[in-house]
C-alpha cells in the first residue's frame, strides 16, 4: 500500500490551472495510491468473466487477449445500440465546461482528465473515429483518436476515478450523466478481463454466498447474535431476530456492510432495536443478504445477476413486502432498476406499515420501501418514545449519499428522522448536500485500501465541508444513510477532519428510542458514556419530539 | 492553435463566395444550390439523428432527481426538479430549454484559506442566454424576407428591436447582443484555463461562423461600403420558398458571404455537437419523471440471466445453516 | 422504452415549422414591387436621373435624406452638391418634385419589406 501523503503536501499539489499540454497529449501515469489492484482470475471466474486472468496494472503487460481492439469496438457498438443515454450523450456535448469543476475527483487532484467532460472525451474521442463521419474524415481536428494500448489505459484509470456520483449531471445543461459514461466505459472494460479485484471480489463473494463480504449463513447469524448480546448489556432486553423465516410480513434487506465492523454494525444495532420495539414482524434473509451490488460497477448483466436474489427471496419465503436498509447505491438500483431488471414483483402487495397503517404509495410497483421512510412516517404518527437528549453528547450534521440524492430525491426524510433524535443538528453549506452533495470519493467500488491517496483527494470536498461545520459549529457527528460511507468517511475524517466520527442514521435512532422494559441506560451504543443526567433538561420525550416534528419544516 | 485552423477555414469559406460571385459569376451556384443543398442536408441529417436517437431504446429509468421525491404525504415534493408525473417534466423541460435552468446554477469551486468555496457564477449562463436568446429573435425577425406580406408579429418584433431609435437603418438592440455573446463565448475559451482546457478545434469553427454570419449582417446593414439592395434580397428568398428560384443580380457580393456561411452552419448542424438542441428534448436525466417505484419501466432488451439459485446456495451450506438453527428447504 | 410516440409528434412539429414559409408560399405570385417612375415629371426628363445614381439610391436614400435632415436642421446649409456637382435644395420638395407619386414609388419597397418609417412623425404625407 503506497503512503498517505501529508495533509499539507496533498492541499499544496491541488491546482485548478490546467496543464500547457492539451489533455490528449499527455500520457496517463498509472501512480501509487491512485489505482486499485487487477481482478484477480479465480475471482472473475467464479461468476464467468470473459478474458479471465491475473494482471497488475502497474506493470507494462496487461496481457490483453489479441483482438481486444475489436472486442472493444464491437462492445462499444453494441451498448450505441442499447442505450440512448450513451449514444445521445456521446453526440451531444458542447464542452461549455460547466461540469468541469463540479467533479470532486477534480477538486482533488486538479487534473484535467477528472473534468467530467473530460472524461467523457476519453470515450467520445474513439466514438468519432469508429462512429461518425466526421472523426472518420478529419481525424484529429475533429477531436477523434484511434483506439490503442494509450487510451486503453487511460480508460482505466479514469474510469476507476469516478464515482458514479452524477454531481456533474446536476450542472449540465443537458443533463450529461457521465456516470452512464463510465457504466459503459467499466463494461467495456470488463470484457477485457480488466475489472478491479476490489469490485470483482464482493461481485464473485455476492453470487456464491448472497453478500460482499462473503459471510456464509453461520457467520450472519453469530455476527447478530453478537450485536443481540450488546444490546442486551445495553438495554437488558433480549432480542430474538429470525433469519430465512417462512411466513414473514415483511423481508428485511441491508447491505452487508452493516453486519461487520464499526461503525456498520451500531445501525445494525439500531435496526435490530427498532424492530423489537415495533414488534415487526420481519425475516432477514442470509441468502439475499445485501443490499448494495457491486456488480454494478462491473456491469448491468452482473448488476441484474446479483440483484435478483431479492424477489426470488422474497417469493420464496411468502413476504408480503421489502424493507430497505440504509444504502446509497442499494438503493438508486432498487429505485431505478430494480422493477425493470427482474419485475414485476406481483406477488408482493403494496408496502405498508403495520405499525401506522400508512400506505407507501410511491412503492407501488417495486414493493420495496426504504427504512428511512418507514421511521419518518413511525415518528410522524407518534409511534415511537424518543429521547433525544440521549444524543446531547453529538452535533450533527448530515451527508446526503449521493444515489439517494440524486438518484431518487431522498432529502426531507433522513432529516426529519434525524431532528426527532438528535437536538444539535447543524446543515453544512448549500452547494455540498441535498441534490448538490459531495461524493464520499469512494464509491462505485473505489474503497479499497491500495488506492488510499484517490480517496483522500476525491474526498476532500466532503471532509472540507464537515470541516466547516465542525469548525463553526463544534460538529463531531456525520451522520449518513450509506454502508460505504460508513465504512469510507472514517478514514476521510480521521485524515481531513480528525474529531468527527461517523454513524448510520437508525444509530442515532436507537441512542433516543426509548424501550419498553429497558433498563437506565449509561452509555450510547458506542459504550461513550451518556451526557450527565443534571445536564439533561427535563422535558418528556414525547414533548421533544412533537417539538423537532415541528422545526423540521417539511 | 486550435482555433487556427477552423478561422482559416471560415476565412476560405468568405473569399470562396467572394470569388465565386465577384469574379466567376455564380449567382446561381451561391444564391440557389448552395442554400438548396444546405436545407436539404440539415433537414434530412436533423430526422436522421433524431430517428437514431428514437431507434435507441430507454432501457433504465434514470431521471437525475434535484429536489426532494414524492414519498409521505405530509412531505412536500418539489415537483418540478424531481417531477413525479408529466406535468413535472414539461415544466422542467420548459425551464431547462428556454431558460437553462441547469446553467443557471452553475457554481465557481475555489479553494480559499482553507476551505472549498463554491461562489455562484451565472456568467456562461448569461451568455449562453445571451447568445441563443438574440440568434433566435434574429432569425424570427429574417421571416421578413420569407414572407410576401411580412406577419404581424415579425413586424411587431423588428419594431421593439429596433426601439432604440439610432441611426438610419435603425440599430437592432439584438445585433449588438448577438455578436457581444459569441465574443464572450470565443474569448472564454481563450482565455480560462479550465475551458481552454477542454476546448477542441470543432468548438471553434461554428463560432467562427457564427461571427462570420453575424458581421457580415451588420456590416450589410449598417456600413454604407456594404450595403445591399434588400428589395433584391427578397426576390431571390421568395424565389427561394415559393420553389421558383432565379438567381437575382446586383445585390452585393457580401450578401452571398453571409449566405454561404449560414448554408454551411445549417448543413454542419446535423454533424456536429450543435444537436444539443433537438437532443435535450430526450435526455433520459432529464425529461423522465421520478416515478420508477409507481409504475414498472421496461427495458426492450432485458434478459434473462444466469443467477446463483436460493437451491445452489442451500446445497452450499445446508449443513451450516442447520448448525446455526436457520431453517432449510430440504433436510 | 423508446417514446417513438413522442418523438415523431416532435419531428413533425419541427419540420412543419421550419418548412412552414414553403408551403405558404407555394405556387403563390410573387411579384416585384416595382416601384413606378411612371410621373410627369419623370416622363419629360430627356436623361431621367435621380440625385445619385440609381444603385445608391436603392441601397442608401435613406442615409442620403437622414444626412439632409441633419445638416439642415444645425444649420449649416441647405444645398447638396451631387457626386457629380450638380446642385439640389436639401428639402422633401425636391424628392416629390419627381416622385409625386409616393403610394407607387415609397411605398411599393417599403411595404414589401415591412419597412416602417420614421419620416412622417414629423413630416405630413405629400397629397398624391
Amino acid at each position: 500500500m503506497a503512503k498517505e501523503p501529508k495533509k499539507e503536501d496533498l492541499l499544496q499539489s491541488i491546482s485548478y490551472k490546467a496543464p500547457k499540454t492539451f489533455w490528449m497529449d499527455t500520457p496517463t501515469q498509472i501512480k501509487p495510491g491512485m489505482f486499485c489492484w487487477g481482478a484477480k482470475a479465480k475471482s472473475m471466474n467464479v461468476v464467468g468473466m470473459p478474458n479471465a486472468r491475473d494482471w497488475n496494472p502497474a506493470e507494462e503487460d496487461w496481457k490483453l487477449p489479441e483482438n481486444w481492439q475489436e472486442i472493444l469496438i464491437e462492445g462499444l457498438r453494441e451498448r450505441l445500440d442499447k442505450y440512448r443515454s450513451l449514444r445521445l450523450f456521446l453526440d451531444i456535448c458542447v464542452r461549455c465546461g460547466a461540469c468541469a469543476d463540479k467533479c470532486h475527483f477534480y477538486i482533488g487532484t486538479g487534473d484535467p482528465k477528472n473534468m467530467p467532460v473530460v472524461r467523457g472525451e476519453l470515450m467520445r474521442s474513439v466514438y468519432r473515429k469508429y462512429f461518425t463521419t466526421g472523426g472518420k474524415m478529419f481525424g484529429k481536428l475533429a477531436g477523434a483518436r484511434e483506439m490503442d494500448l494509450q487510451v486503453l489505459k487511460e480508460w482505466w484509470t479514469y474510469f476507476f476515478q469516478c464515482t458514479e456520483c452524477r454531481r456533474c449531471s446536476v450542472f449540465c445543461p443537458y443533463g450529461i450523466d457521465h456516470a452512464e459514461i463510465t457504466i459503459a466505459g467499466r463494461e467495456l472494460l470488463n470484457l477485457l478481463g480488466l475489472n478491479i479485484e476490489w469490485i470483482q471480489g464482493p461481485v464473485s463473494n455476492c453470487f456464491m454466498k448472497g453478500n460482499h463480504l462473503g459471510l456464509e449463513p453461520q457467520t450472519i447469524v453469530s455476527n447478530i447474535e453478537f450485536m443481540v448480546d450488546d444490546i442486551e448489556t445495553l438495554t437488558g432486553i433480549r432480542i430474538n431476530p429470525t433469519f430465512n423465516r417462512k411466513g414473514a410480513e415483511i423481508l428485511f434487506v441491508t447491505p452487508s456492510g452493516d453486519l461487520f465492523g464499526d461503525p456498520g454494525v451500531y445501525t445494525c444495532m439500531g435496526y435490530l432495536m427498532l424492530f423489537h420495539e415495533l414488534g415487526l414482524d420481519y425475516t432477514w434473509s442470509t441468502y439475499a443478504s445485501e443490499g448494495g451490488n457491486f456488480g454494478f460497477f462491473t456491469s448491468n448483466e452482473m448488476a441484474k445477476r446479483l440483484n435478483a436474489k431479492i424477489y426470488a427471496e422474497a417469493k420464496r419465503l411468502g413476504v408480503k413486502w421489502i424493507l430497505g436498509g440504509e444504502c446509497g447505491h442499494m438503493w438508486r438500483l432498487v429505485h431505478q432498476y430494480m422493477n425493470t431488471w427482474n419485475g414485476p414483483a406481483d406477488f408482493l402487495e403494496v408496502p405498508k406499515s403495520p405499525i401506522t397503517g400508512t400506505v407507501f404509495d410511491n412503492a407501488r410497483a417495486t414493493k420495496m420501501t426504504h427504512i428511512i421512510e418507514f421511521t419518518a412516517d413511525l415518528m410522524k404518527h407518534g409511534k415511537l418514545k424518543l429521547d433525544p437528549s440521549r444524543n446531547d453528547h453529538l452535533k450533527v450534521t448530515f451527508h446526503d449519499s449521493c444515489n439517494t440524492s440524486r438518484g431518487m430525491g431522498l432529502l426531507e426524510e433522513p432529516r426529519y428522522v434525524l431532528k426527532n433524535v438528535c437536538r444539535n443538528f447543524h446543515e453544512m453549506p448549500r452547494e455540498t448536500i441535498r441534490e448538490q452533495t459531495f461524493c464520499c470519493g469512494s464509491g462505485s467500488g473505489l474503497n479499497a485500501g491500495e488506492d488510499m491517496e484517490l480517496r483522500l483527494r476525491g474526498g476532500l470536498p466532503r471532509a472540507n465541508a464537515v470541516k466547516y461545520v465542525h469548525d463553526k459549529h463544534g460538529v463531531n457527528m456525520l451522520a449518513n444513510i450509506c454502508a460505504i460511507d460508513r465504512a469510507t468517511l472514517t478514514a476521510s475524517m480521521n485524515y481531513w477532519v480528525p474529531g468527527v466520527a461517523v454513524a448510520g442514521t437508525h444509530e442515532l435512532v436507537a441512542n433516543a428510542l426509548v424501550m419498553k422494559g429497558e433498563k437506565k441506560r449509561e452509555t450510547d451504543l458506542r459504550g461513550e458514556p451518556l451526557p450527565l443526567p443534571e445536564e439533561q433538561t427535563n422535558v418528556s420525550a414525547r414533548a421533544v419530539t412533537e417539538k423537532a416534528g415541528g422545526e423540521a419544516n417539511v | 492553435m486550435k482555433a487556427l485552423l477552423p478561422f482559416l477555414a471560415v476565412v476560405f469559406l468568405v473569399l470562396l463566395a467572394v470569388v465565386g460571385v465577384k469574379a466567376a459569376g455564380l449567382y446561381f451556384v451561391f444564391g440557389v444550390a448552395v442554400p438548396y443543398a444546405a436545407a436539404a442536408v440539415f433537414l434530412l441529417g436533423f430526422v436522421y439523428r433524431v430517428v437514431k436517437w428514437g431507434k435507441t431504446p430507454v432501457p433504465f429509468h434514470i431521471p437525475t432527481t434535484c429536489g426532494q421525491q414524492k414519498s409521505l404525504p405530509w412531505i412536500k415534493p418539489n415537483g418540478i426538479e424531481n417531477p413525479s408525473g408529466t406535468g413535472g417534466v414539461v415544466a422542467r423541460m420548459l425551464l431547462e430549454v428556454f431558460l437553462f435552468r441547469s446553467l443557471f446554477k452553475n457554481r465557481k469551486t475555489k479553494m480559499k484559506g482553507e476551505y472549498l468555496s463554491y461562489s455562484w457564477a451565472p456568467w456562461l449562463w448569461l451568455g449562453g442566454m445571451a447568445f441563443h436568446w438574440s440568434f433566435l429573435l434574429i432569425v424570427v425577425r429574417h421571416l421578413r424576407f420569407f414572407f410576401q406580406s411580412v406577419p404581424a408579429p415579425v413586424q411587431g418584433l423588428e419594431h421593439l428591436d429596433s426601439i432604440l431609435n439610432w441611426g438610419v437603418p435603425a440599430l437592432y438592440i439584438t445585433d449588438v447582443i448577438f455578436l457581444a455573446a459569441v465574443t464572450f463565448l470565443f474569448l472564454r475559451r481563450v482565455t480560462l484555463s479550465q475551458v481552454k482546457a477542454i476546448t477542441l478545434p470543432a468548438d471553434f469553427f461554428p463560432l467562427f461562423l457564427l461571427l462570420g454570419i453575424g458581421c457580415s449582417g451588420v456590416l450589410m446593414r449598417y456600413l454604407k461600403f456594404f450595403r445591399v439592395d434588400v428589395v433584391g434580397v427578397k426576390e431571390l428568398v421568395m424565389g427561394l420558398v415559393s420553389l421558383h428560384p432565379a438567381a437575382v443580380s446586383g445585390i452585393g457580393t457580401i450578401f452571398y458571404v453571409h449566405l454561404l456561411l449560414i448554408s454551411t452552419l445549417f448543413a454542419y448542424f446535423p454533424w456536429s455537437k450543435l444537436v444539443h438542441a433537438p437532443g435535450v428534448f430526450l435526455s433520459p436525466t432529464r425529461n423522465l419523471s421520478n416515478n420508477s417505484r409507481v409504475v414498472r419501466h421496461v427495458n426492450p432488451w432485458n434478459y434473462p440471466v444466469k443467477v446463483h439459485t436460493y437451491e445452489e446456495y442451500e446445497n452450499d451450506f445446508r449443513e451450516k445453516m442447520k448448525m446455526a438453527g436457520v431453517p432449510v428447504e430440504r433436510e | 422504452m423508446y417514446n417513438g410516440g413522442k418523438i415523431i409528434t416532435g419531428l413533425v412539429i419541427f419540420l412543419a415549422l421550419v418548412t412552414f414559409p414553403i408551403y405558404y408560399s407555394v405556387g403563390k405570385s410573387n411579384p416585384h414591387p416595382n416601384p413606378s417612375l411612371d410621373t410627369p415629371v419623370i416622363n419629360k426628363m430627356p436623361v431621367k436621373h435621380c440625385v445619385e445614381s440609381r444603385e445608391f439610391m436603392r441601397a442608401d436614400h435613406m442615409k442620403l435624406l437622414r444626412g439632409w435632415m441633419k445638416t439642415v436642421l444645425s444649420g449649416k446649409s441647405c444645398v447638396y452638391v451631387s457626386s457629380t456637382g450638380e446642385k439640389y435644395d436639401m428639402a422633401w420638395d425636391t424628392c416629390w418634385n419627381c416622385h409625386s407619386n409616393k403610394k407607387e414609388f415609397c411605398d411599393r419597397c417599403h411595404n414589401y419589406m415591412a419597412v416602417s418609417l420614421p419620416c412622417w412623425k414629423c413630416h405630413s404625407e405629400p397629397n398624391t
